[in-house]
């Protein structure tokens, strides 16, 4: 069978005329039987190879359960009693989810619940806007198998005891295993919540993950969100985390990129309101074949909001890392203020770095600026530590430690920094 | 109540501020006449025999034709590039004449022949054909529609071996050189617009500077379009071999009309070993109107190539006309230790559109670049950069220096960056920097607290954004670019 028919059997089977959502699955369908996978002639795909990912051995839909106790081997330390949303296989899992808030301040149903419920019309409004901004095959296929997806509920004025750890298992014992998570945020006034994700490779062989989250923020809302990926070098994973600001409100987002095979994150933060801000990091440590692109996208549509992002990445061995960061400041968006800055070191002969930041200013009263490098380690840095007795590599895991900790200082939770630290650490063999 | 005169004081600034602007964008295009010349032209329209009658017009040898028919052939299997940030109508290339000569009764054996209209034509442009006036230094080509109707000082140009003349003549004369190196760095199959200009290039400018020689004067071409429904498809040449050096200057302008006009040019450059060019255009053909209606397409491919070591390419420009400019003057580090610059500025008002940049490709050792890009825009226009940075996996210790900074003038305009930046090797130094801002008004506010009006602190301000540019053209250019820049954005500022 090809990748095509595969998927159409998928399809067929997973959709249901019953739910509130087979019109939007449907639209998604069509869309992607149209546009197909996104070639390297997309622009927006020019350095990502993925269509060679989806190969005839795929195997999407069916999922077994993991047992309770495999899923609490892999909870972040200090998170294992937090609030956990457990996917497998791309699909929401109610039954292994824990969820610690009480419902007056948390909800976690599954999306498809929610599209009929008292929920349904912020789903029918909110969900599949991310595809404005990807006209892509790679958006609508996630759309056509929303059905699995979760909707989570932050609500008005309650800020969560723990954060929310999204747990993204795909099993992999029987082959490539093609997983589709979907995730519909809603922060409700006042709000403040932490959302974590975090991907596991359950098993030995290949996994393709292709995930949707979208997030709304409403008035004076407060979010944090960081995404960990240290999936093992048979991962491949794209990903579009969809931030919408309707009102006021304040987001920051982290996004860590240690390992897999083709990796790439959209990361879209769309300021609908006046008095927004934004903050965007991200690290990508990458080594062996790895390639890891993230495409991000701040779009100031209204006056007086504020945008900063910092990407980093580290290339070692046969790695590349890509980023492309857009900025797009609307007619009427004056006194914007958004920045950017990427910066790489090639640490691999054989490694390599594609950026492209990208300003589009229809604006006049504005202040945006970009700017990327990409080079090698200061020598001044090397010599002055050699000079101290700390041997060539410990003295080059010790300048990229600190290259890596302008990122891993951003995330806010300090478990989850405790985390991150280790994994960059052992990575880098950085000991003192 | 202080509060409200200051809020009112302010508001009256601000409008000052805005009539200002409005003032200093809306000048005129001063290149606008027609001369009254007769035309030898070709009938309207594109087929094999259009590009058959041109090279028969030139007399040119069968190999030259062999040329241009491949490129056409091979121009109608491709499709209109599109991922351009520009905006414009379908062109017809049907509809465009695509050879157009002024008619001279008898060739002129000395400049004094040339018809007195078309002298008097260079002479309204402030080119200068005789050559008693020495005191201009500068060897011209000029150019109009599709012919080149004059070069001077070739006489003494080539008595140190410079050559220097019409690609016609040089097809004629020096066609060893011309087979060796035209399309050398920018083969016909390049792009869309080169393979159209490969076709039906008419004229053009080359330019053979030999070993050892540093040319005794500024070179230049001055483009003109004057007759209505043509397009111009000019070919610069320019091979500099070992150890020579070369400033080329380059001026266009063309009449105004109503209709667009299309303009598909080439430049190349080949610089061989230690050698060094230098190359400065001053971009302008006539914008269109305030609504927008009319003006110069302008889609050019230049490209140099760094082929020795030790080379160095640097190309200058200051882009004030067309309608639209589609422009990416670019330069290959082939040779170890060769040296890349660019240096731009792009000056957008009414409904102008200019999406232009440049590339570099490191794939020699120890190459350098360096690029240094300002956009100004105005009035309802869009500028953008556009650029590549490229370092290819064996071009050890690479170095560059990318700059690009936008300058917005009013609210209705746009101001774009899309750099693209791609390094295979891990001892290459790659910076880029950019920032989009508008005339801040504590800048203004500390000029007119020193005696200085709100229109010369402007002129000043745009002055200073643009002169790491201008410092680098050479001293004639710089004044007249100088001027053009205040001209362009006349009216404007606010």
């Amino acid at each position: 069978m090809d990748v095509k028919t595969i998927l159409q059997d998928t399809y067929t089977a997973s959709s249901s005329a019953q739910s509130g959502l087979s019109a939007f699955q449907q639209e998604n369908w069509t869309n992607f039987s149209n546009w197909g996978l996104p070639a390297l002639k997309h622009e927006e795909w020019r350095y990502t190879r993925i269509r060679n990912l989806f190969s005839d051995k795929l195997i999407a839909g069916q999922h077994q359960l993991p047992a309770k106790e495999t899923i609490s081997s892999f909870m972040l330390p200090g998170l294992e009693s937090a609030n956990s949303i457990i996917f497998v296989n791309g699909y929401f899992v109610h039954e292994l989810s824990h969820i610690q808030d009480d419902e007056s301040s948390l909800i976690v149903k599954s999306l498809e619940t929610a599209s009929n419920d008292e929920d349904a019309l912020f789903v029918k409004q909110n969900l599949g806007h991310s595809a404005r901004y990807h006209t892509d095959g790679i958006n609508a296929l996630n759309g056509a198998f929303a059905a699995g997806g979760v909707y989570m509920r932050v609500k008005k004025g309650k800020s969560l005891t723990a954060p929310v750890a999204i747990y993204h298992f795909s099993d992999s014992s029987n082959g490539l295993r093609f997983s589709q998570p979907r995730v519909l945020v809603n922060i409700e006034t006042g709000a403040q919540a932490t959302v974590v994700e975090h991907y596991i490779n359950w098993g030995s062989g290949d996994t393709l993950t292709n995930e949707v989250l979208e997030i709304c923020t409403s008035q004076d809302a407060v979010l944090n969100y960081i995404k960990i990926q240290d999936e093992g070098n048979a991962s491949s994973h794209t990903g579009t985390t969809h931030i919408r600001q309707l009102a006021k409100s304040l987001t920051h987002a982290v996004t860590i990129t240690l390992s897999g095979n083709v990796v790439r994150n959209n990361l879209n933060m769309v300021m609908e309101a006046e008095h927004g801000e934004s903050h965007m990091y991200g690290l990508y440590l990458l080594e062996g074949e790895t390639l890891a692109d993230n495409h991000t996208i701040v779009d100031n549509a209204m006056p007086h909001c504020y945008s900063n992002e910092l990407y980093k990445g580290i290339m070692d061995g046969h790695s590349t890392g890509v980023f492309n960061g857009k900025i797009f400041v609307r007619k009427d968006a004056q006194k914007t203020n958004a920045y950017q800055s990427n910066k790489n070191i090639l640490i691999g002969s054989n490694s390599a770095a594609n950026t492209k930041p990208q300003l589009e200013i229809f604006a006049d009263d504005v202040k945006c600026s970009h700017g990327c490098t990409i080079g090698k380690l200061d020598e001044d840095a090397l010599f002055y530590l050699r000079a101290r007795g700390i041997s060539i590599e410990n003295a080059q895991a010790l300048l990229l430690h600190a290259f890596a900790m302008d990122i891993l200082d951003q995330i806010k939770d300090e478990h989850v920094r405790t985390f991150a630290d280790k994994l960059i650490s052992n990575r880098l063999s950085f000991t003192i | 109540m202080l509060n409200f005169a200051d809020s009112k004081l302010e508001q009256i600034m601000q409008e000052e501020q805005e009539d200002i602007l409005e003032q200093i964008t809306n000048s005129d295009y001063k290149y606008g006449f027609v001369t009254d010349i007769e035309a030898d032209e070709a009938p309207m329209g594109l087929t094999e025999d259009t590009v058959k009658f041109i090279s028969a017009k030139k007399n040119e040898p069968s190999w030259m034709l062999e040329y241009r028919l491949k490129a056409f052939r091979h121009w109608q299997t491709m499709e209109t590039p599109e991922w351009a940030n520009l905006t414009f109508p379908t062109i017809n290339y049907q509809d465009i004449i695509y050879y157009s000569a002024p008619k001279q009764k008898v060739a002129p054996n000395s400049l004094d022949e040339i018809d007195p209209e078309l002298r008097k034509t260079f002479e309204k442009l402030g080119i200068s054909l005789d050559e008693q006036k020495r005191i201009s230094g500068i060897a011209v080509d000029a150019v109009i529609d599709s012919v080149s109707v004059a070069t001077t000082f070739r006489e003494e140009l080539s008595k140190v071996g410079v050559i220097f003349c019409s690609m016609s003549d040089a097809i004629q004369e020096h066609p060893d050189l011309i087979k060796k190196h035209l399309g050398s760095v920018v083969p016909a199959t390049d792009n869309y617009f080169t393979a159209l200009n490969a076709a039906v290039f008419s004229d053009g400018s080359f330019c053979y500077i030999p070993k050892g020689v540093r040319c005794p004067m500024e070179l230049s071409t001055y483009f003109r379009i004057n007759a209505a429904n043509t397009g111009q498809f000019e070919r610069t040449l320019i091979v500099a071999e070992e150890g020579s050096y070369v400033s080329y200057l380059e001026g266009c302008t063309a009449p105004m009309r109503d209709e667009n006009q299309l303009h598909a040019a080439v430049v190349e450059i080949v610089a061989m070993e230690k050698a060094e060019v230098k190359y400065s255009t001053v971009q302008n053909w006539y914008p269109g109107d305030k609504e927008g209606k009319g003006g110069i397409y302008n889609f050019v491919t230049k490209r140099g190539i760094c082929a020795g070591n030790h080379s160095k390419i640097s190309w200058t420009q200051v882009e004030t006309g067309s309608s639209i400019t589609w422009k990416y003057p670019s330069v290959i580090l082939k040779g170890d230790y060769s040296i890349g610059e660019f240096y731009s500025v792009a000056v957008t008002n009414n409904f102008q559109q200019a999406d232009t940049g440049t590339k570099m490709v490191h794939l020699g050792k120890n190459t350098r670049s360096r690029i240094v890009s300002k956009g100004i825009s105005a009035g309802k226009s869009q500028n953008s950069y556009r650029g590549l940075v490229s370092v290819a996996k064996n071009a050890s210790d690479a170095r560059n220096f990318s700059q690009c900074d936008s300058l917005l003038l009013g609210d209705k305009c746009g101001a774009h960056t899309f750099p693209y930046i791609e390094v295979k090797n891990n001892t290459a130094m790659v910076e880029h920097e950019a920032t989009t801002s508008k005339i801040g008004e504590d800048q203004i506010f500390y000029c007119n607290q020193r005696g200085i009006d709100t229109e010369t602190a402007v002129a000043l301000i745009i002055n200073g954004f643009a002169k790491e540019v201008m410092n680098q053209l050479p001293m004639e250019f710089a004044v007249e670019a100088q001027k053009l820049l205040a001209i362009s954005l006349e009216g404007s500022v606010g």
